[in-house]
């Protein structure tokens, strides 16, 4: 009974998110693009809890759907871009090739699928305290330098919304 | 973790897959920075899956360190969006043709 609840509530939230990504490109209006990504990302945040990975779910929410989708939706009112662009005009090709590379991606991809994991699935809780003690022991590095690549986007971006064309 | 891990696998290349394509067939800029967000939330997912059927944490690191990075990198983008619609009054990208020889 448990098996088949958790079943029906990872098909719930993963036909959200593939029908809020569907949405994400399809729509025409850019604030609705942006609005269906959020939508995409509670689904996965969702889907995320599902997982036991309370922490990465949370700063799903709080920092991709919270910070960089805001920042997004400032970006794209300041611009008031007006009347939205047709979205459907694009060279034929570009339609073709879009839908061959999804089609053979997604044949790889169920083709490595489909000879199933090797080991049956063991559980982890991916809690706030074990995820810190793991990010502060082994991957000290790799947090220290997200620290100086954070500094230096930050300048970048400073620079370049200072700088200006010359007339 | 119940429902199967192809199942995750799945969902996770399926949201890949249209992420591809709402970069290929968008003519706005901002579009496809959209559609890069989506690639980016569908490897999150397929970590956080094998990071969960593997029953280590090192797959949830590394989302954390995706998420860092997306968000930088659309800061960036979002920076030169900026400067690209300062130059050409459109976001158009088929019309944007200074790198082209």
């Amino acid at each position: 009974m448990r098996r088949l609840m958790e079943r029906v509530v990872f098909l719930f939230f993963a036909g959200l998110m593939l029908v809020g990504a569907i949405s994400v490109i399809l729509a025409r209006n850019p604030v609705y693009s942006v609005l269906c990504l959020v939508l995409t990302m509670f689904a996965i945040s969702g889907l995320f809890v599902l997982l036991h990975a309370y922490f990465i779910a949370v700063i799903q929410l709080v920092v991709y759907a919270g910070a960089v989708l805001v920042l997004f939706l400032f970006v794209l009112m300041l611009l008031d871009l007006g009347k939205p662009l047709p979205v459907f005009v694009r060279p034929w090709p570009l339609w073709l090739g879009a839908g061959l590379a999804g089609l053979g991606f997604l044949a790889a991809l169920v083709q490595v699928i489909s000879r199933g994991p090797a080991t049956a699935s063991r559980s982890v809780e991916g809690t706030t305290a074990a995820i810190g003690k793991l990010l502060f022991s082994q991957y000290l590095v790799p947090f220290e330098v997200t620290s100086l690549l954070l500094l230096a986007a930050i300048i970048g971006a400073v620079v370049l919304a200072k700088s200006r064309w010359p007339a | 973790m119940s429902a199967p891990l192809s199942w995750y696998l799945i969902a996770s290349g399926c949201l890949f897959v249209i992420g591809l394509a709402g970069m290929m067939i968008r003519r706005n800029a901002l579009m496809i920075l959209l559609g890069i967000e989506l690639l980016l939330n569908a490897s999150n997912l397929s970590f956080v899956a094998m990071s969960a059927h593997r029953g280590d944490l090192h797959g949830q690191v590394v989302v954390f360190f995706i998420i860092t990075v997306a968000a930088l990198e659309v800061g960036i983008g979002l920076a030169i969006i900026l400067l690209l619609h300062r130059l050409y009054r459109h976001l158009n990208v088929d019309e944007m043709r200074l790198l082209k020889w």
